[in-house]
C-alpha cells in the first residue's frame, strides 16, 4: 500500500509544495518509509535544473571517508559539466548528499546525463526545464522541510508516500520516478506490476535503462519510450493500461501535463477532485481536504480509466 | 449490557428464502443469546446533540459518539466529518446519526439499528457487514459499497464504484447513479436496484438474490441471466424506491432483472463422496 497524489493549476501557479506536501502528510499512514516530490516550476524553458544525489544516507553514517568522496563528486559533476559546454548559473547543496544545479545547455541532454551518471555514486534524480524531483526516507514534512519545498511556486505536482514491498527501503527505491533520460516526466505509481521482468527486458533491449529493481519505474521508462514514438501522452496511458499487467493507479506528469490511468480491475484507488482552475487526485479524499477543508464534490474514476489534464 | 428487543424477522432480517443448499441454516430468532450485543444503548430520538468532528481524530469522533449514546442521546449530528476513514462504525443499536459531509474508507461498517443520512459522499467499503438499518448518501460512492452487506437499506443517490454489494448476503442496495464493474460479484441473497449504467460483469458468479437495473448493463458477469420481471418486483421497487424518494428514468418497465443462473459447480447437489461415484 503506498499513498499518491497529483495536483494542477490550470493557467497559474501556486505554491505547490506546500500543497503536495499537505497532502502527502494525509496519505503517511499509506507509507511511512519514504516520500517525494515531483514539482513543476515556472522558471520557463531556456534554462535546465538538474537534481542529483551523491550518496545515499545510509552512507553518511556507515561510509569510510564519506564526506570527502562527497566533495569529490560533486566536484566531477561540475567539471564534467564544463566540459560538455553547461553553463551554470547556480549550484545549491539541498542536503548533505544532494544538489540542484541550473545550467544552460543546448547539447544532447542524453549524453549530458550518461556522462554525470557515470561517476561512480553519483544518481541524477531528475533533469529538465520544469521539473524538480525531491525524494528521501522517511515523512513528506520530514522530506519538505529537509529540501524547504514550504514555498515551492508552480503549476503542477505529482507526490508519493511510499510502504516498501517489492524493493529496499531507500533513495533510489523511492518515488517519483524520472524516466531517464528525458526531460521533465515523473511518475508515481500504487500497485504491483505482475509482467514487470519481461516488460524490461522488452524495453531494455531497445536501448532504455533501469536505474532500480522497482516495478513503478517501469511505468515512466514505457511511457517515456511511447513518447519518444511520438504517441500523445494520453494515447501512451491508454496502451499501458493493456499493456502493463497487475493491480495500478498511477500517476504521471509532464512539462505540461498531468495524467491518471487506473487499471482494468479498479483494484487500487483514487478519489478526484475537480474545478475549472484546479484539479486534485489523491489515493484517500482525505489528502484533498487537507487543502480544500470545505465541502466539495468527488468522484471514483472507473476501471482502466484514463484522465489527462493540461495546464 | 443491553438487549435488542425485536427479533430479527421484525426487522427484516429474514425477508428472504434461500435456494443454495449449503445455506439453508437459519438461527432462531427465538433464541435471546443470539441478540445480545455488549455494547448497544437505550436511546430517545427526541434527546439531540451535535458535535463539530474538523478537529477530532478518528477515535474521538467514535468514541464521542458512544458517550452521547450512552447518555440516551438519539439523535447525533456530526460536522465536517472531512472524509475521515472509519466513522460511525460497530453501532448496534437504533440512532438517528446524520453526516454534514463526507466519509471516508470503511464508514458505518458493522452496525446493526442506526439509520444514517450521510450529507456528502463516501469513500470505499461503506457499510461492510452492515446488519440492520438504513444509510443514505446523497452524494456518489466508492468502490465496495456495501461489502457482504446482510440487511437494512443501503442507499446512494450519486455514482458508486466497482464491486458493489460484493458478497452481498442480504438487505437492499438502491444506486441512484451508475455503477462499476463486477457489481453484485459472488451477491448471496438481498436485493439491488440500480437506476443508472453497470460496468462490466454484472453478477459475476453470484449463488442469489435479484439486481434490477433501470440503465444499461454493459456486459453480464458468469452465470448471471435475465429474469422475468414480475408484478410483485414492480410493486416492491415501486414502494422501495418512494421511500426514498427516488424517481425511475424511465418508468417501471424498463427495468431488467438479473439472477443467477445456477449453473455453476456449487448448485450440484451431489455431496463429495457421491460425485466419486458418479465421475
Amino acid at each position: 500500500m503506498c499513498g499518491i497524489a497529483g495536483v494542477i493549476h490550470k493557467g497559474s501557479s501556486a505554491n505547490i509544495g506546500q500543497q503536495m506536501t499537505s497532502m502527502l502528510h494525509a496519505l503517511n499512514h499509506r507509507g511511512p518509509d519514504s516520500a517525494g516530490f515531483a514539482l513543476y516550476g515556472s522558471t520557463g524553458q531556456s534554462k535546465h535544473i538538474i537534481r542529483f544525489k551523491v550518496a545515499e544516507r545510509e552512507e553518511l553514517e556507515t561510509g569510510f571517508d564519506i564526506h570527502r568522496k562527497i566533495e569529490e563528486r560533486k566536484a566531477g559533476v561540475e567539471l564534467r559539466l564544463q566540459e560538455l559546454g553547461a553553463d551554470v548559473e547556480s549550484m545549491e547543496k539541498a542536503t548533505e548528499y544532494a544538489y540542484r544545479c541550473v545550467f544552460d545547455h543546448y547539447g544532447d541532454m542524453r549524453k549530458l546525463a550518461d556522462y554525470i551518471e557515470d561517476i561512480k555514486g553519483v544518481e541524477i534524480l531528475s533533469l529538465g526545464s520544469s521539473l524538480e524531483l525531491i525524494k528521501d526516507l522517511g515523512s513528506a514534512q520530514e522530506v519538505a522541510s529537509e529540501y524547504s519545498l514550504g514555498s515551492f511556486q508552480g503549476t503542477h505536482a505529482i507526490g508519493h508516500t511510499r510502504m516498501a514491498t517489492e524493493s529496499d527501503v531507500d533513495i533510489r527505491s523511492a518515488h517519483p520516478y524520472w524516466a531517464y533520460p528525458y526531460n521533465d516526466i515523473a511518475v508515481v505509481h500504487n500497485g504491483q506490476l505482475t509482467n514487470y521482468w519481461s516488460s524490461r527486458r522488452a524495453l531494455e533491449h531497445k536501448g532504455h535503462r533501469f536505474k532500480s529493481d522497482c516495478d513503478s519505474e517501469l511505468i515512466a521508462v514505457y511511457i517515456a519510450a511511447k513518447l519518444e514514438q511520438g504517441i500523445s501522452l494520453k494515447d501512451a496511458m491508454h496502451g499501458s493500461v493493456g499493456e502493463l499487467d497487475g493491480v495500478f493507479t498511477y500517476l504521471v506528469a509532464t512539462h505540461d501535463s498531468l495524467g491518471m490511468a487506473k487499471d482494468t480491475m479498479a483494484a487500487k484507488p483514487v478519489v478526484l477532485y475537480e474545478s475549472d482552475d484546479f484539479i486534485a487526485m489523491a489515493s484517500e479524499e482525505v489528502a484533498i481536504r487537507s487543502i480544500f477543508p470545505h465541502e466539495i464534490d468527488t468522484t471514483d474514476p472507473i476501471e482502466g480509466e484514463v484522465r489527462v489534464w493540461h495546464n | 449490557m443491553a438487549q435488542l428487543k425485536q427479533p430479527s424477522d421484525k426487522m427484516g432480517m429474514h425477508t428472504e428464502q434461500l435456494a443454495g443448499r449449503t445455506q439453508q441454516i437459519f438461527f432462531s430468532s427465538s433464541e435471546e443469546e443470539n441478540f445480545t450485543y455488549p455494547t448497544s444503548y437505550e436511546v430517545d430520538f427526541d434527546q439531540q446533540a451535535e458535535f463539530d468532528a474538523a478537529n477530532m481524530d478518528i477515535s474521538a469522533i467514535n468514541i464521542k459518539l458512544r458517550d452521547l449514546m450512552q447518555k440516551g442521546y438519539g439523535t447525533i449530528t456530526v460536522k465536517n466529518p472531512g472524509a475521515k476513514h472509519s466513522l460511525g462504525v460497530g453501532i448496534l443499536n437504533r440512532l438517528n446519526l446524520i453526516f454534514e459531509g463526507s466519509l471516508g474508507y470503511f464508514g458505518c461498517g458493522l452496525i446493526d439499528g442506526p439509520n444514517v443520512h450521510i450529507k456528502g459522499r463516501v469513500g470505499w467499503s461503506c457499510a461492510e457487514n452492515m446488519m440492520s438499518g438504513t444509510i443514505v448518501v446523497e452524494k456518489n460512492a466508492g468502490s465496495t459499497f456495501g461489502a457482504a452487506l446482510r440487511g437494512g437499506d443501503l442507499v446512494c443517490k450519486g455514482d458508486v464504484g466497482s464491486r458493489t454489494g460484493i458478497n452481498q448476503k442480504g438487505g437492499t442496495i438502491i444506486v441512484g447513479g451508475d455503477v462499476g464493474m463486477n457489481t453484485g460479484f459472488m451477491m448471496q441473497r438481498g436485493r439491488m436496484i440500480l437506476l443508472g449504467n453497470a460496468g462490466p460483469n454484472l453478477g459475476d458468479s453470484m449463488y442469489d438474490g435479484l439486481i434490477f437495473i433501470a440503465g444499461e448493463i454493459h456486459s453480464l458477469g458468469i452465470d448471471a441471466i435475465e429474469g422475468e420481471l414480475t408484478d410483485i418486483d414492480k410493486q416492491w421497487l415501486t414502494h422501495k424506491l418512494s421511500i426514498y424518494g427516488m424517481k425511475m428514468p424511465h418508468g417501471i418497465d424498463s427495468f431488467t432483472k438479473v439472477v443467477s443462473g445456477k449453473q455453476l459447480w456449487n448448485y450440484d447437489n451431489l455431496e463429495p463422496a457421491e460425485k466419486k461415484l458418479v465421475l
